[in-house]
């Protein structure tokens, strides 16, 4: 509360009101279900049945009068029938076969929506099927036993092999080195430590369902002159490039459009590629506008999730509690396409030595085709599952060693001119030991332990408090931001007002906001001066998708360059005096324009020179800039209902400059809440790579009842590459919980639970299975983790 | 098909649809007020709940012969000739709104939480807003934001 508009210097920090937050609480923001075009319209996708197989034939039921409907299959697409991320592998319509339960075969379209589900039930499609596989094990079990029944992939265009559409192979320094140093480390470390840690999939649950309304335009040879598509999306330039290739048509012909997006969280990066194009081929097939959205059931069972995960840490400790070698094994289920697993992998691969100093490590990765939808991008992209095993297995090396997990991570905290495992020296200061303090103090820490350990033994709700230390890298991975390129416009409008043109689009984080912060600030001018214009690919330059934690760091950076460019262009060109007002620089902008017509600036991504990532090697400066942080959790677990409940959560984050403290406590918040989701209470439920649980009423996500308090604490430490010192802040938050509420109930109950989500009835099971049917006792085992599938801790010395 | 007569955010109404027609599709299709939302269609999210008769509903559920001769208020009624309400302001100000497909529902669910409490508790808050579901701001900047409309109202 307590805003007062501010102007100029001061503008980064404060609180102006959300840019179109006004229409949101007026309810009279439109959305893509509340927009319809003369004429529209609805489309509906036929589905497949089964998960793998080859399609037989497509019938359709004499009983429907397919007069009134448009039909496309593969055989309509003008272009090629392809979904394009990085690979070709994923088709816009299965030909003949399916790959995985709900893959898209037929589509269609009729003016009345009503319709649409007796046309859909009209479609009967039989099939010949195959042997699926459904989990990383199934895949890796084919690959080993060269099951050629079960090999449900075989490479692509861009790589991969049998069952794997990527692998990785990160090493903390030179291969050869690093081998015979882990060797040495292995041989002569005081313990060795191991342990498997694994994660579920997770729904992104936006509350807008994917939507979309496209059209075709014809030339009057009757050819496809354009299409144009709105709806609602993070990257409009990824549809446009999808497009392009289905309709083979060029760019500047595919015009893509952002309308207010209710919520994304990564489920809106890659999906709206397909049915933006569906609902194109329905247009041009039928001639009209055509809308598609999905309802919940539809949105749930057949669009992307967060993937699956499964990591292995070998690591070896001397006595005094430094790590001297590590080998990491991480896997994720990607699902029957490849679509965006190598980058969700490579991050996750990137961030699995999470803030320690490794003296040698060496991380295999991979990403295994199996026959689910296929997964795809969710805030964190690979992070929360590596470090989430990462954060878990510090925990069990203290509970080893005789160390306290506070102990073990400050003995190897990376600090302040240290490398990162891939030889990234920390340029910018970095204090894990300040954070670590802070955030323990802040939450109480040292007290509740003590306390709680003396309160459990007489009571049947077991208390524990744990954390997490982690960090995530901004902007794109490696050499990604140099190949993007991105440009945006800073245009000077007709009344002498700036507008920000950028493909970087809102859907709840702020946006909109803080690029005008920023360019409000550094023009000097009143945060209500500054407009930004709607994402149009016929308008807007492209800026980048909008993910990754990059658009305050990496697009604000352009925005402020941009601004910069504008205020010299005006000082020079059109006498705007060195201090200025409002009216001083819109009469400033007057005067060029009636001189010059019009006034835009364009500024181009320029990679900082020190930064150099080698894509061959794997080596380098992985990100431009790190946000670091540490997560406490308290818990509660009810020894006679099994429930686990996190009852307090202090998040701790220095992610360089604040440019908004409201919506980034919010977008820390919302983090926290989709991360005690993550770990205690959303489970996606499978059969025969079908989610079974397609509904809010079996899917649980928190509630307002639900959640704990959730204490947010910055520490402001500028970085250079933001604009006014700013660092990304999107992701970082779905980093931490997980395995700070798993490392609590450690510490609770005695017990080590290594997957998540950890409902009542897995706490419930392993209790049961310990021999313990009442559970929290003080003898229980805990030198044998049974939830780990690597029993052993191996003990030399 | 049925003709039912309601009176919406003051005015009265008369639409001629199906008897089982869902009050969401009635309000977005035949009355053209697009601000209640479908988020599930199951009445587990809250987006689309308005306040028939004072009762806060899930209008997905409400077949529509259901509302005739009712008194109903959706997000267009909240506001008053373009002027915020207090609870909208708050949520405007605290943060409580960032994608904003929630934001209608959870407006008309606190409105009918401090009717009843005009001063609610947290425990109050949470309970009275747990059938609203917002997936982005982890529900702490609304709770600021009813706390605060309760201070204002």
């Amino acid at each position: 509360m307590g805003y007062t508009p501010q102007s100029g210097t001061g503008l980064l920090g404060s609180s102006p009101l959300r840019k179109e937050g006004r229409d949101k609480v007026l309810g009279a923001s439109r959305y893509i279900d509340d927009q319809s075009l003369p004429g529209m319209w609805h489309g509906a996708t036929v589905r497949s049945a089964i998960a793998r197989g080859r399609i037989r034939s497509i019938s359709y039921d004499p009983a429907v009068d397919w007069a009134q409907y448009a039909i496309v299959t593969a055989a309509d697409i003008p272009g090629e029938n392809t979904i394009v991320h990085l690979t070709r592998d994923h088709p816009c319509l299965a030909r003949a076969t399916v790959n995985h339960p709900e893959e898209p075969i037929v589509l269609l379209a009729h003016p009345d929506k009503t319709a649409l589900l007796a046309g859909v039930r009209g479609v009967r499609i039989d099939y010949d099927p195959l042997p699926g596989v459904f989990t990383i094990e199934e895949s890796e079990a084919a690959v080993a036993a060269n099951d050629t029944e079960r090999i449900i992939w075989e490479g692509s265009d861009a790589g991969g092999t049998a069952n794997c559409f990527k692998q990785y192979c990160m090493y903390s320094g030179d291969a050869a080195e690093t081998e015979a140093g882990l060797e040495a480390a292995f041989d002569t470390a005081d313990f060795i430590v191991e342990g498997e840690y694994a994660t579920g999939a997770q729904e992104q649950l936006y509350i807008e369902n994917n939507g979309v309304i496209a059209e075709c335009f014809r030339k009057p040879s009757g050819g496809i002159e354009s299409v144009c598509v709105r709806g609602s999306m993070q990257c409009p330039f990824y549809l446009v490039h999808a497009l392009t290739l289905v309709f083979d048509l060029p760019e500047d012909k595919c015009r893509v459009i952002q309308v207010e997006t209710g919520g994304a969280f990564g489920g809106k990066e890659d999906f709206p590629s397909v049915i933006g194009s569906h609902a194109a081929l329905l247009a041009m097939k039928c001639g009209h506008p055509v809308k598609m959205t999905y309802d919940r059931a539809e949105d749930m069972a057949a669009t992307t999730k967060r993937h699956p995960s499964r990591t292995r840490h070998r690591t070896a400790v001397s006595k005094e509690g430094r790590l001297l070698g590590g080998t990491v094994d991480f896997a994720i289920d990607g699902g029957a396409y490849a679509t965006l697993s190598p980058v969700v992998l490579s991050r996750g691969t990137i961030h699995a030595p999470g803030p320690y100093k490794w003296p040698h490590l060496r991380v295999r990765a991979k990403a295994m085709a199996t026959n689910l939808p296929p997964h795809g991008a969710f805030r964190g992209f690979g992070a929360p599952q590596s470090l989430f095993g990462l954060e878990r297995h510090m925990d069990k090396i203290a509970r080893t060693i005789g160390l306290s997990p506070e102990e073990l991570r400050r003995r190897n905290f990376l600090g302040t001119g240290d490398c990162t495992a891939t030889g990234q020296p920390l340029n910018e200061p970095v204090d894990m030991q300040h954070l670590l303090t802070r955030a323990l103090h802040e939450a109480g820490y040292h007290e509740k332990l003590a306390r709680f350990t003396v309160e459990n033994k007489t009571s049947s709700i077991k208390r524990g408090v744990g954390f997490a230390s982690f960090m995530h890298g901004t902007g794109f991975t490696g050499s990604g931001e140099r190949r993007l390129n991105s440009l945006v416009h800073l245009d000077l409008l007709p009344e002498g007002r700036p507008q920000i043109l950028v493909s970087s689009t809102e859907f709840g984080q702020g946006t909109n906001t803080i690029l005008c912060q920023v360019a409000a600030q550094t023009l000097q001018l009143p945060y209500d001066e500054i407009t930004i214009a709607r994402p149009d690919t016929s308008v807007v330059p492209n800026s980048g998708p909008t993910v990754a934690s990059r658009t305050a760091m990496i697009v604000g950076k352009l925005i402020e360059r941009a601004s910069q460019q504008m205020l010299a262009t005006l000082r020079a060109h059109a006498a705007l005096p060195e201090a200025h007002t409002a009216d001083d620089f819109h009469a400033a902008g007057l005067r060029y324009l009636a001189k010059h017509g019009t006034l835009r600036e364009s500024v181009r991504y320029e990679p900082p020179t020190k930064i150099y990532w080698d894509d061959d090697l794997y080596r380098g400066d992985a990100y431009p800039g790190y946000a670091w942080a540490v997560y406490v959790a308290e818990v509660a677990v009810d020894m006679n209902t099994y429930m686990a409940t996190c009852t307090r959560f202090d998040a701790l984050q220095e992610v360089g400059k604040v440019m908004h403290p409201v919506l980034a406590k919010g977008q820390i918040e919302g983090g926290v809440a989709q991360g005690i989701g993550y770990a205690l209470y959303e489970k996606c439920m499978w059969k025969e790579g079908r989610m079974m649980n397609n509904q809010m009423t079996n899917y649980i996500m928190p509630t307002s009842a639900d959640l704990p308090p959730i204490h947010v604490h910055f520490e402001e430490v500028p970085s250079i590459h933001g604009p006014g010192g700013a660092k990304g802040i999107g992701e970082l938050p779905m980093d931490g919980p997980a395995p700070a509420i798993l490392n609590a109930i450690e510490n609770a109950t005695g017990v080590a639970f290594n997957t998540i989500p950890l409902l009542p009835e897995d706490i419930f099971e392993r209790f049961t299975s310990l021999g313990h049917p009442h559970g929290g006792s003080e003898d229980l085992d805990v030198t044998v983790d049974r939830d780990t599938r690597t029993e052993a801790v191996e003990v030399t010395a | 098909m049925s003709l039912v007569q309601l009176t919406v955010n003051g005015t009265r109404q008369q639409v001629d649809v199906p008897p089982m027609k869902r009050l969401l599709d009635v309000l977005r299709e035949d009355l053209a007020l697009t601000g209640s939302k479908e988020g599930c269609g199951e009445g587990e999210c809250g987006a689309c709940a308005v306040l028939l008769d004072g009762v806060l509903v899930n209008s997905c559920l409400v077949p529509a012969l259901q509302v005739n001769g009712s008194r109903l208020c959706t997000i267009e009624g909240v506001s008053t000739e373009g002027r915020l309400h207090p609870i909208q302001q708050c949520f405007l100000e605290c943060g409580g709104a960032q994608c904003g497909i929630c934001t209608p529902g959870m407006i008309l669910a606190t409105q009918h939480l401090l009717d009843k409490y005009p001063h609610p508790t947290m425990e109050q808050i949470q309970e009275g807003l747990a059938g609203n579901l917002c997936r982005c701001t982890g529900y702490m900047r609304i709770f600021e934001a009813v706390q605060e409309a309760a201070k204002v109202a």
